[in-house]
């Protein structure tokens, strides 16, 4: 027990310290306070010379939406077009061949959304020059469009123009993710990783048998999907795999970098608005829900699988099944939880054989997709949670709602809202057809609640642009492919384009000023406020939904 | 109004209406403005029908369809019961404001100038025209006085009885049609047509037959479509759910877990709130123009406050004589006495009677005297009298001293010396720095002393700032006074600001430059000069008494033209917000208990082992659904009174007003549903109505 609060101490504390230096870092990088000074001004006005008018001009709220979604479309159809030629490309030492169109649309839509959801095993089916010149690419500008679109956000609600999308995106992708990225990688190579452009090793094993051993430039790789909140491993099995994550530490360091940068984004947003304190507020928000969850899975995992139930046998030690034992037995939920919590989705155990109610708490996760969340998304997905806070907390103070001195209204409560029901309708529509239907029910690998799970995990780690897999679906199949696809890209740009929205309406607003009479967001109470609307809007939504699956197999199996 | 016996909020005479409402008020183009109880009224229908047709065809457990469908009626008759009920009172006002605008017949004139009038209908009178009223006539309609005085009774409006001076020119010239004149007559330009008079507004105002929604209250609304949304797909993804683990859920279970969902308290209550937040005003004896400006009067920041009447009482009073070197008090309080004995201004019979307490001078017969009293004009700035060839002026310093200097110079009578000007400066300079008004006497040409007028400070106003203060209002006191006798007072009121030497410019560009730092300012205010202030003001108070200008340009109006009640006017706007607010998160928190009661009860024969999700501990099933479907009926009834009285206001700062209301309605909003449904299920597994 101790230890397993160490531990957890250990990887959540340790990095919510290191978290505010990097924010300090980020607000400096993206949001400069003198933009055309010194090295960083050099850099971009170098940029801007090389990228043309696109890069020069201020962008309103429109064309900076405009500018991403082009990009992203660009992304889409770059990636879509290497995945059909990679056999005629170069380094293709295994010689992978075509794919099915369906799983490059969703391949396609996984990396450029964030998400990462890999319906295939990356070894077996794409070439080095898939994974690094295509995903690996898309990891980080897909994670550097959050940034940017974060940063755009924050500086409309400072009451400023929102900045161009291209400027923040290479200020997001050459000065916060490659640098940050660098250390962490040659942290992992010294843990063990493997960073080789040669094929696969021909191994023979003790038994005189042939093996083969796919290896690649895996240290840079997985250096990337965890800090973009990414998620797609270099191997089928992530970060389980053990040329992946060899080690004790490779496996604290990785996740460490799964939480970071959306823990460090919390503070830019706070320093680009000039409110740390409410930073603060955030910050506690969303640590205490990553606190709540990770005792919550760490506790349902002390019980042993229920394999065990009906056998003589005294097993104390945990749920062992579907963990990696070199990491100790809280690893495994733990990073569980730091994965869904961040829109990650890499994982560090075998999520489908995690106790029912263990697997409940990354479904939370994902559902609130903001304690934390995903790089740069994460804060703007509370923010719409803060509009609908402030809406309510304004009127019990007896004054028009308003937020950092805007007046939160008609259009701002219908956008925010809007957003918070496109995530829910995405996860309970897309599971009710899915498990009404043999689409669904004939790719399950096992049957009753367990396998209603399984569905309702594949959608809410789409729509949470997670990426991690329940495992035991057979999700390579034309419906999933093309289901979950379309739900990556709405749960992906409806987040990011409306509270761009509110911002353009708040900027043509008057703004007023602050004093003791107007809602503080600042304090406990609105901590309090922010925390139940989260719960209550958020998350509640779902207990139907979650009353049929981990919690029926909860009372089903458990007692 | 007010004073006319108001019903009272569960009188008879609303009741029987409001029952009756409750039914009209099931006419779906009257649903339909609401978008919550407009969504359980189509499920209702849905149901009813369903049920019918089950009925017909003799389907089982139909007993406890129709009780489900019963109060899901019943939800909707409570919600149009509330409305009725708010509308209730507007409407009794309403009623006895009609009585009297009887069709009094009007005097035309043919000009300004006209003596001959010829009987025309009231209602066909046109903007513009002039009429005759004499005593006894009611005013035909809304107008400006253009010639004459006479006193009115406008109890009419104001409910006051005591009549008042109307008069041409000035501040005191507008009238309101259906008030009667009681002595004298006027001559009155008509500025409003028949039907958009002022007591026409006034009843469509209490009526709510204008009612638009208030920005706040569209914004309100949007959010619980919203959430309504989110319940529509969170209950409607439920049967697949079901048909996934082999079972199906009845629609009747599906829709109890619906309407209990959506947010049908706040919902059911919301215009009842709005309608009641207006009532509170009009009976203040305050009438908005518009909802959207008392939500305005939540958000003030900076309220202006004009100092006389409002902060200081309406009166200054003389409290000491200071006379300059070589004249002595007794003689400077004589001259000064003379001098006020036919000034019948407040101050100037504070002067008389400070003289006589302090120095025991009894006021003398001006006829006695033979003397003559000699008038304050606006050029002379002076008032005094000449009497034996004795001459006591008294007046403003500067003035009295510009007085001196010309008879000096005209020779008639001695010139001043530089020093004893000084002097009389000096003693005037003290007494405005400790905000009091110096009134300099002379009597022949000598300069006396100097009368110190103070500003009497009202009770309690320093404590009312204070409380502001605490709500995040600033006050600005707003005097014609100099900035020394402006800052003095200001100091002993307790306002936060104070502008002084106050013209109706310098008021418009204070309002504009707060608005400017993002503030929303309030401001009440009477005369013709004020009318661009007010309009510009975002909350601005008309006096009745004030001019048609000033009425017009404000988007309040306050009957009893009292200044101090903008303060009253920001608690009930803030009032009005909290109560949407806390039964907002009311209704919202209920969910968690009715999520509870619902779910466990919905799949439990799909799973039995979720009983364990039951615990609340109810009997069955379909107890657990029905009492959850009572209990969020019977809320809406129980908070009616909560929604017509309005949650209370304390100036205890947004913060600890936050955590009030978030304790009280929050946590609250949580507890209670659990409790009221295991109460109603222990209740009707008893009676055996399950």
């Amino acid at each position: 027990m101790i230890t397993a609060i160490l531990f957890v101490l250990m990887v959540v504390g340790g990095t919510a310290l290191l978290s505010w230096p990097l924010g300090r870092y980020m607000k400096w990088a993206m949001d400069p306070a003198a933009p055309s000074a010194g090295l960083a001004g050099n850099k971009t006005r170098a940029f801007q010379l090389v990228a043309g008018p696109l890069a020069r001009q201020e962008q309103n709220w429109k064309s900076y939406v405009f500018a991403m979604l082009m990009f992203n479309i660009v992304m889409f159809t770059v990636i879509y077009l290497i995945q059909t030629f990679q056999g005629a490309l170069p380094f293709n030492p295994d010689g992978m061949g075509t794919v099915s169109p369906d799983l490059m649309f969703n391949t396609a839509a996984s990396f450029t959304t964030n998400t990462n959801l890999q319906h295939y095993s990356g070894e077996s089916t794409y070439s080095y020059f898939t994974q690094l010149g295509g995903i690996m690419w898309l990891q980080f500008v897909s994670a550097a469009t959050g940034i940017a679109a974060l940063t755009a956000l924050a500086r409309g609600l400072a009451g400023r123009g929102l900045g161009n999308f291209f400027v923040d995106l290479q200020r997001a992708s050459f000065l916060v993710l490659l640098p940050v990225a660098l250390v962490y990688a040659t942290a992992l190579v010294l843990g063990g990783l493997p960073m080789t452009f040669e094929g696969s090793a021909i191994a023979t094993t003790l038994e005189g048998v042939q093996q083969t051993i796919a290896r690649g430039p895996v240290a840079a790789f997985v250096t990337i999907k965890q800090l973009g909140t990414n998620g797609g491993g270099f191997f089928g099995p992530n970060s389980t795999h053990p040329l992946e994550n060899p080690t004790f530490w490779t496996n604290v360091i990785q996740m460490t970098a799964l939480i970071i940068i959306p823990m460090a984004c919390v503070w830019m947003f706070a320093r680009i608005v000039g409110r740390i304190k409410h930073g603060f507020v955030i910050f506690a928000v969303m640590l205490a829900f990553v606190l709540i969850k990770v005792s919550g899975s760490v506790a349902f995992e002390t019980a042993p699988t229920q394999a065990f139930t009906d056998l003589a046998i005294t097993q104390d030690v945990g749920n062992l099944e579907g963990k990696e034992l070199r990491f100790g037995a809280n690893g495994g939920p733990l990073w569980a939880v730091l994965t869904t919590a961040t829109s990650n989705g890499s994982v560090g155990s075998m999520h489908d054989s995690l106790n029912p109610m263990t697997g409940l708490m990354p479904m939370v996760g994902m559902w609130l997709n903001e304690s934390f969340g995903g790089v740069g998304v994460g804060m703007i997905n509370m923010f719409l949670y803060i509009v609908v806070a402030v809406f309510v907390a304004g009127m019990m103070i007896g004054r028009t709602p308003e937020y950092l001195g805007w007046r939160i209204e008609a259009k701002e409560v219908k956008l925010s809202l809007f957003a918070l029901l496109a995530h829910g309708a995405m996860i309970l529509v897309g599971t009710a057809i899915f498990a009404a239907t043999p689409w669904g029910a004939d790719t399950l690998n096992n049957i009753g609640p367990h396998g209603f799970s399984e569905i309702l995990y594949e959608f809410t780690s789409s729509a949470a642009n997670n990426g991690s897999g329940f495992e035991g679906l057979g999700d390579n199949t034309v419906p999933w492919n093309i289901a979950t696809g379309l739900v990556m890209l709405f749960a992906r740009f409806i987040p990011i384009i409306l509270p761009l929205a509110i911002v353009g309406s708040l900027a043509a607003k008057r703004r007023a000023s602050e004093s003791s009479g107007t809602l503080s967001v600042e304090g406990g109470v609105f901590a309090t406020m922010l925390a139940v609307t989260v719960i209550v809007v958020g998350a509640l939504t779902f207990f139907p939904a979650a009353t049929l699956g981990p919690i029926a197999e909860h009372f089903m199996f458990m007692n | 109004m007010s004073q006319s016996k108001p019903a009272g909020m569960f009188d008879a005479r609303i009741l029987g209406p409001a029952f009756r409402g409750a039914f009209k008020k099931l006419d779906p183009r009257v649903l339909a403005k609401n978008p919550v109880m407009f969504v359980v009224a189509v499920v209702s229908v849905l149901c009813t029908v369903l049920f019918l047709k089950d009925l017909v065809t003799g389907a089982e457990g139909l007993g406890f369809s129709f009780q489900i469908i019963l109060w899901l009626w019943f939800t909707l008759l409570f919600a149009n019961f509330a409305e009725a009920v708010a509308e209730g009172r507007g409407k009794a006002q309403a009623a006895s404001l009609r009585q009297t605008r009887t069709d009094a017949s009007a005097k035309l004139l043919a000009g300004t100038d006209a003596t001959q009038w010829r009987d025309v209908p009231g209602e066909s009178l046109k903007v513009g025209d002039i009429v005759l009223v004499e005593a006894g006539d009611i005013i035909p309609s809304d107008g400006e006085v253009v010639e004459g005085v006479a006193s009115v009774n406008e109890a009419a409006i104001t409910g006051e009885s005591a009549p008042v001076i109307r008069e041409s020119g000035g501040d005191r010239s507008a009238v309101t049609g259906g008030t009667q004149v009681l002595s004298d007559w006027i001559k009155v330009r008509i500025s409003a047509a028949a039907g958009s008079t002022f007591i026409d507004r006034m009843i469509a105002l209490v009526e709510g037959a204008e009612r638009q929604k208030t920005p706040n209250e569209i914004a309100l609304n949007v959010l619980l479509a919203g959430l309504t949304l989110i319940f529509v797909m969170a209950t409607a993804t439920i049967p697949a759910f079901a048909s996934y683990a082999g079972g199906h859920v009845p629609v009747i279970v599906l829709v109890a877990l619906f309407v209990t969902l959506i947010p049908t308290t706040i919902g059911a209550l919301v215009s009842a709130i709005g309608i009641a937040g207006m009532d509170r005003l009009v009976r203040f004896n305050v009438l908005a123009m518009s909802g959207r400006a008392v939500e305005a009067a939540g958000d003030v920041d900076t309220l202006l406050l004009d100092k006389t009447g409002t902060i200081t009482l309406g009166n200054r009073q003389a409290t000491e004589f200071r006379p300059v070197r070589g004249v002595t008090e007794q003689e400077l309080a004589d001259a000064a006495q003379l001098a006020s004995l036919a000034d019948e201004t407040p101050e100037g019979r504070s002067i008389v009677v400070l003289a006589k307490e302090k120095y025991g001078i009894r006021a003398r017969d001006m006829q006695s005297l033979g003397a003559t009293f000699v008038p304050f004009t606006a050029q002379s700035r002076m008032s005094g009298v000449d009497f034996d060839g004795t001459a006591i002026r008294k007046g403003a310093v500067d003035a009295v001293l510009k007085h001196v200097d010309l008879a000096g110079a005209a020779g008639v009578s001695p010139k001043v010396s530089t020093e004893k000007k000084r002097e009389i400066q000096f003693i005037a300079d003290g007494i405005a720095k400790a905000g009091g008004t110096p009134l300099a006497v002379v009597r022949n040409g000598q300069l006396l002393g100097v009368v110190y007028l103070k500003d009497i400070v009202k009770g309690g106003i320093r404590e009312r700032f204070a409380e502001l203060r605490q709500m995040g209002i600033r006050t600005v006191m707003i005097t014609g006074d100099n900035p020394m006798t402006a800052a003095a007072i200001a100091a002993e009121a307790g306002v936060d600001d104070f502008l002084a030497e106050a013209t109706p410019e310098n008021k418009l560009d204070l309002i504009r430059q707060e608005q400017a730092k993002g503030k929303l300012v309030a401001m009440c205010g009477d005369g013709t000069n004020d009318a661009p202030a007010l309009a510009q003001a975002d909350v601005g108070v008309a006096m009745n008494t004030g001019t048609v200008a000033a009425r017009e340009a404000g988007n309040m109006v306050d009957l009893d033209s009292d200044p101090t009640k903008l303060i009253e006017i920001v608690g009930i706007g803030k009032q009005l917000l909290m109560t949407r607010g806390s039964l907002t998160t009311f209704s919202i928190a209920n969910d968690v208990a009715k999520y509870f009661a619902i779910v466990p009860a919905m799949f439990v024969t799909l799973y039995p082992g979720l009983e364990a999700l039951n615990i609340m501990g109810l009997t069955s099933p379909q107890s657990a659904i029905l009492s959850a479907i009572i209990f969020n009926a019977l809320i809406i009834v129980a908070l009616i009174p909560l929604a017509l009285k309005g949650v209370t206001y304390r100036a205890i700062g947004a913060n600890a007003l936050l955590r009030r209301n978030l304790f009280i309605y929050g946590l609250g909003g949580l507890v209670v549903p659990f409790i009221g449904i295991k109460l109603i299920d222990v209740i009707i597994s008893a009676v055996g109505l399950v």
